[in-house]
């Protein structure tokens, strides 16, 4: 059966397995461990957690370790692997307002109740090398940290605060657009194919696994006219960690364990109900993801929005166009099948083509012409 | 520290678990209820990538039991990297036999084509579907293409089908022919190329599709009848290679793969690698063949 060069089979499958574990090892540098990843990539870990739709950090590392820091192929991974867990429970309801906060701050004001928290970020860093990274030892490591528990006065710990949101003092002033919302219904896109016109928990579900890319891509064109609303304000962005509840099969609430997640809410001004002397209402499009991933968080809350207002013409209008397209896994397993033989299809084609061309020569100049194939 | 037995489950037999099979044994049999009709499913996650036949697997893994005998192809032929990537992992999911003989296979997965040799009442064929839709070429919203369906709305289908003829000449559908199934729903055949397609109809066998990426299943029952599009004149034609005949086994009437030497001169092969095999032993397994009207 060794006729046609693509058809290698199962020994070129084995041989390129090995070959790419090799390239991976061949410097002979020593391993990266999982708690190192886990722990020096914790942005990495996040958003192929959220990307992955999975909440297992050691699990993340170890996907990224095995693919040689590949986002895609480590996302795919925690996806395959999660597909086959058993869906014992759903949680309850998250309450991120008991988030314990890191990060916090609002665009919209400049002072909210409670107050910003710039908290961990790299917002304000100028994006300068560091190179005395390079020379980072376990020692320096330990200086540092023990510079950071000197700042710490035990005697000044209060106890942790809950903060109001922003956008409850826009709703008490009767400022925020109450949108009726047709389809209630909480469906899980994971059990059941996505149908549209999707719910709006499928959307979010969609937006929540989506690939970050993918979805700034579309966010941001928002941003640039071609979708309704425009420019929006960042109501609320909060970083943090929220408890993770379930029901018993006696019906007790049960605390399982925290989880990091970011949340955004994007607050646009809206065209109103569109009846004349309607109120130019400010609408808030949510969004949240695993992890501190601020990016995906923003998209998401402008995407939330302006998927609310269908318009087939704007991809990011559109639910089809933003949901089916920002499927990370998907888009990236139906690009890389490219790789994949397609001689029969295309013969087929090459078929057609062929005699088109006869037809057209013999056409032209009243000529027969020998096809090549015959 | 992680603990190591953490990544160390094992899986259910046929890799998915029993709740997703069932899941999705009941959308097989509301597609076989409903032939040439796509059935949204869940379409977990495999191990996978979309669009390397992850809806052929899914359709495969529910139904495959400990008795049967599976044969992978891939453009016709077992020996493709990815037949023997899919062929393997069934394998180490379920255990079962493989075999490369078409007779002897009781489930086959396939991409892209339909074996040569006729297949039985006792076999069950699994397509690996890239774009379920065939409307999708003239609608690209999935919302209309439902409703074009429910309503048996397929004038835009015939319209680009016309349109073709007069530019070129003829329909210039390569591989994945619109067919209509059962007097109703138009069905992408997955692209099968023409030569395949009329062995779609008053089959013995039972054709199941599967769409991973699309989250789509659908079925031909056996005995369904299956037509191409065509006008009354201006017919369906499968692929025609003329007097050629195949470099290895001298034979006609089989789909050939055109192949380049490394002195680029060309050959053509039978593509079907079990068919050849047989062609070449003797005696050549029954087809069964459509002839281009005149």
């Amino acid at each position: 059966m060794g006729y046609v060069a693509v058809k290698g089979g199962q020994e070129a499958i084995a041989n390129a397995a090995e070959l790419v574990e090799y390239y991976r090892l061949r410097a002979a540098t020593p391993p990266i461990e999982i708690e190192q990843i886990r722990t020096q990539m914790r942005l990495l870990v996040d958003k192929i957690m959220g990307e992955g739709s999975l909440y297992a950090p050691d699990h993340a590392a170890l996907a990224l370790k095995q693919n040689e820091g590949d986002v895609f192929e480590a996302a795919f991974t925690m996806r395959a692997y999660r597909a086959t867990l058993k869906r014992e429970f759903y949680s309850e309801v998250l309450i991120t307002r008991d988030m314990l906060i890191r990060r916090r701050i609002s665009a919209a004001f400049r002072d909210i109740p409670g107050g910003q928290i710039l908290g961990p970020t790299r917002d304000y860093t100028h994006r300068l090398f560091q190179p005395e990274l390079t020379m980072e030892s376990v020692s320096s490591i330990e200086e540092f940290l023990q510079r950071i528990d000197a700042h710490i006065d035990p005697a000044k710990l209060t106890a942790i605060p809950k903060f109001g949101k922003v956008i409850d003092v826009l709703r008490a002033e009767g400022l925020l657009l109450e949108r009726a919302e047709g389809d209630r219904r909480v469906v899980d896109v994971t059990r059941e194919a996505i149908k549209f016109p999707a719910p709006r928990s499928a959307s979010l579900q969609m937006m929540a696994r989506a690939e970050t890319g993918g979805l700034m891509c579309l966010g941001y064109s928002t941003m640039r006219g071609f979708a309704a609303g425009g420019h929006g304000t960042v109501g609320e962005l909060r970083v943090g960690d929220v408890a993770v509840q379930v029901k018993d099969p006696r019906g007790r609430v049960r605390y399982l364990g925290r989880i990091t997640v970011t949340e955004c809410e994007m607050v646009n001004s809206s065209k109103g109900s569109g009846k004349k002397g309607s109120l130019p209402l400010l609408s808030v499009g949510y969004g949240l993801c695993f992890g501190q991933n601020e990016t995906k968080a923003i998209c998401m809350g402008m995407l939330d929005n302006s998927l609310r207002e269908p318009n087939e013409a704007n991809p990011a209008n559109s639910q089809e166009f933003t949901l089916y397209h920002t499927e990370g896994v998907e888009s990236y397993g139906f690009t890389n099948h490219l790789k994949l033989p397609h001689y029969v299809t295309f013969q087929s084609g090459l078929d057609n083509l062929r005699e088109a061309m006869q037809r057209t020569l013999a056409s032209y100049a009243g000529l027969t012409v020998e096809s090549p194939a015959k | 520290m992680i603990e190591n037995k953490k990544f160390q489950s094992t899986y259910n037999f046929a890799f998915l678990d029993e709740r997703t099979k069932r899941e999705i044994r009941r959308k097989i049999l509301k597609a076989i209820a409903l032939p040439g009709y796509q059935v949204p499913y869940s379409s977990p996650e495999m191990p996978i990538a979309r669009g390397w036949g992850t809806g052929g697997l899914h359709v495969s893994l529910a139904i495959i039991g400990r008795k049967d005998v599976f044969k992978v192809i891939d453009q016709g032929s077992d020996a493709s990297v990815n037949a023997c990537s899919l062929r393997q992992f069934i394998e180490r999911m379920t255990g079962c036999r493989t075999t490369v003989d078409t007779a002897e296979a009781t489930l086959i997965q396939t991409r892209h084509r339909i074996p040569e040799e006729i297949l039985t009442a006792q076999q069950i064929l699994v397509f690996q579907v890239p774009q379920p839709e065939i409307l999708r070429g003239v609608e690209r919203l999935e919302t209309r293409t439902r409703a074009m369906h429910a309503e048996a709305d397929y004038s835009k289908l015939w319209v680009s089908l016309y349109e073709a003829y007069v530019r070129y000449g003829s329909l210039m559908r390569g591989a994945g022919y619109p067919v209509r199934v059962n007097g109703r729903y138009m069905m992408s055949p997955s692209p099968i190329p023409r030569w395949d397609v009329p062995n779609l109809s008053d089959a013995r066998c039972l054709y199941l599709f599967g769409a991973g990426r699309e989250k789509r299943i659908y079925a031909i029952p056996p005995h369904t009848v299956v037509e191409p599009l065509e006008f009354e004149d201006v017919r369906f034609r499968v692929e025609d290679w003329g007097a050629t005949a195949c470099a290895y086994s001298n034979a006609r009437d089989a789909f050939l793969d055109e192949i380049y030497e490394d002195d680029s001169s060309r050959k053509f092969v039978v593509n079907d690698s079990n068919f050849l095999d047989k062609l070449r032993t003797g005696p050549r397994p029954p087809q069964r063949l459509f002839r281009n009207p005149q």
